[in-house]
């Protein structure tokens, strides 16, 4: 007979154990025991970034585009592209948006998810553009909580070596 | 089902003589029981299957003639796969129940899938698909630490444009409520002061010592409530100086992963005078969307409630981002179908979605319970406080409209697939003037509660439910 996994009684110690051996026993106030194992779970996903590509490609490039409704009548612009119009339901073109804007909103964030702790404090931002009817959110870079405000001017930085991500660009305060 | 004969096409329903809602082809539903498991960090001796059995069996408990045999199905509601990691649980959560080979449907719909999984089981005896439906939800996200459950959440935010900057909800509703503070606080209170740095500083610190009074009214009203998680007593400063999460909203702002289940029983008016003298009737369901990304939603109109003019709101851009759109559409439906014209006056609480202190500020407005920007105000002068506890602080209006007097999210817990039906478990007993009886005292009782509403909330507000419900029996 092996030995059987420990028993704690705190679900702290039973995570605890979880590192170290991978298995515990959870005893709660009426004693039931309940067996506690601990797996991982990772996946690569293949993922296209289909009718947005464009986007991403442009990033790489150092530029920012966003997309603009076909319909004569409507003609809404979007700063975060969209293959259709929300407002009218039409087909979007590409336009190139200038790399500068405004602050619609930020925060800092003290957190994250699991996958982002190692980069906290991180600033996140929604960026206005003249000329856009919607926005564009991004991190914001190079400035600390006590400095940013809404409504400040920002301008965009771009990877030089991107990775097809959204963090490909980001924000910094337009300076001078 | 026997083939329609030409004589039943004549008379198709005549046997079951169906109560209708008025001016509609529903059949009247109501709510006859419910149940709910504490809400716990964890719950290691039960799984989701086991939960759900225990606030099913607590259901059934008050009601002797429904038996098992009596359910004609269910809808069952959790939200994350990642979090249970056993596709089509909510099949394994109708096996273990024995329900087998009624009829069940999964119901996942964000944060607001308890509140689905509710107007989903309205639904299905509305339409006279059953006359007696069990709703149920649970989640388990004990199951990975809080961090990676804060990833598996932020999946539900848009995977290419949204969820690689960071990934973490509470972000993005500070930047939500950085705007509302903006719109609301920074334009009016401190219209006057000039610098912009230090006019935003000073209202965001007024609109966080606001947020601060929402989260101790909810914690210390979950004193009362033994199936809270999170029931303590807070000071304004004691929220204030707990540990900043996202600027500016911090821990004690925001609310907590959890295990837990709840589940409610809904059936037509003939089965609900036969199981209790009680029953509860859902007099109004609303559902609102909005785009998934925050940063596409537009920047128009009110959507209007009858109490509301569209100069009042002259000079503002909605939703934007401070606003809740789908909030808004949700109990337009719903106070339209339950003939409420002023959700003030003609509503006697609200159990609604405080995942975070700043949601439930901006959720007021969006429910019209104040107009849009009166949200601060509506919270400092008292209105969504209990009358009979004495919180740290002056609430000169207390009792006006009860808001989550519960505890909310923020103090019971947010197990996501559970907590809309929680909401409505809550919402039933008030009605039925037991709380006392399932909570061991009476504290939390909202004096005559006739009419109440619940509201769950998804995403960074991209779909909402708002149900109605109301006594449904004389006192």
């Amino acid at each position: 007979m092996t030995t059987r996994p420990p028993v704690f009684s705190k679900f702290r110690e039973v995570q605890e154990e979880l590192g170290r051996s991978g298995r515990a026993i959870y005893r709660d106030a009426n004693g039931i025991d309940s067996l506690i194992i601990r797996y991982p779970y990772s996946i690569n996903y293949i993922h296209s970034y289909a009718e947005d590509t464009e986007f991403f490609l442009a990033l790489a490039d150092g530029k920012l585009k966003g997309s603009k409704c076909t319909r004569k009548s409507c003609r809404t612009v979007y700063a975060t592209p969209r293959g259709h119009c929300m407002a009218c339901g039409a087909p979007t073109e590409w336009i190139d948006l200038p790399p500068r804007g405004r602050l619609h909103s930020w925060t800092t964030c003290h957190y994250g998810s699991e996958a982002f702790l190692k980069e906290t404090p991180y600033n996140l931002a929604m960026v206005e553009f003249e000329g856009a009817d919607s926005l564009l959110f991004v991190r914001l870079k190079d400035c600390v909580e006590s400095e940013i405000y809404i409504g400040m001017p920002v301008e965009a930085r771009f990877d030089p070596e991107p990775k097809y991500s959204i963090t490909d660009v980001w924000f910094v305060p337009k300076r001078g | 089902m026997p083939a329609r004969s030409k004589s039943s096409k004549k008379m198709p329903r005549v046997a079951r003589a169906p109560a209708r809602t008025r001016g509609s082809s529903a059949r009247r539903v109501y709510m006859v029981t419910g149940g709910v498991t504490k809400f716990a960090k964890a719950h290691p001796a039960m799984d989701f299957r086991l939960m759900v059995r225990r606030a099913y069996d607590y259901a059934l408990k008050g009601i002797p003639n429904l038996t098992r045999d009596r359910i004609d199905g269910s809808r069952i509601s959790y939200f994350s796969d990642h979090f249970t990691r056993q596709l089509k649980a909510s099949s394994m959560v109708q096996d273990y129940l024995g329900l087998n080979p009624k009829g069940s449907v999964r119901i996942e719909w964000g944060g607001a899938t308890g509140g689905e999984c509710f107007q989903a089981a309205y639904e299905a005896v509305a339409s006279g698909r059953m006359d007696v439906c069990l709703a149920a939800g649970f989640e388990t996200m004990s199951r990975v630490e809080t961090w990676k459950g804060n990833e598996f959440i932020a999946l539900a935010s848009d995977t290419n444009f949204d969820f690689p900057l960071g990934g973490f909800y509470t972000g993005y509703y500070a930047l939500m409520v950085q705007r509302h503070i903006y719109e609301y606080l920074r334009r009016t209170k401190f219209a006057h002061i000039t610098d912009e740095r230090e006019a935003q500083r000073l209202a965001t610190a007024e609109g966080s010592r606001i947020m601060a009074l929402v989260s101790v009214k909810n914690h210390q009203n979950a004193l009362y409530n033994p199936y809270a998680q999170y029931p303590k007593q807070l000071t304004v400063d004691q929220v204030l100086q707990s540990e900043m999460i996202s600027y500016p909203l911090v821990r004690e702002l925001i609310c907590t992963m959890s295990d837990g289940a709840a589940v409610a029983i809904l059936c037509d008016e003939r089965r609900a005078r036969e199981f209790t003298d009680r029953p509860v009737r859902i007099t109004g369901v609303g559902t609102g969307t909005d785009t998934m990304r925050l940063a596409d939603r537009p920047f128009g109109k009110v959507p209007l409630l009858p109490t509301e003019k569209a100069s009042d709101y002259a000079n503002l851009d909605y939703p934007g981002i401070h606003s809740f759109r789908a909030g808004r559409a949700a109990g337009i439906e719903a106070y339209r179908m339950a003939g409420i014209t002023d959700p003030r006056r003609e509503l006697d609480f609200v159990e609604l979605h405080d995942a975070y202190a700043s949601s439930e500020i901006q959720t007021y407005e969006d429910l019209g319970l104040c107009r849009y920007g009166e949200g601060y105000a509506f919270t400092e002068r008292g209105d969504p406080f209990l009358s009979n506890i004495q919180y740290p602080f002056p609430t000169p209006n207390a009792g006006t409209l009860p808001v989550n007097p519960s505890g909310g999210l923020i103090a019971c817990g947010h197990p996501v697939g559970a907590t809309g039906l929680m909401q409505a478990v809550f919402a039933f007993w008030q009605l039925q003037g037991r709380i006392a009886k399932h909570f061991g005292n009476k504290t939390l009782q909202v004096p005559n509660a006739h009419r109440g509403a619940i509201h769950s909330h998804a995403g960074t507000g991209s779909a909402v439910t708002v149900s109605i419900l109301e006594r449904g029996y004389r006192p």
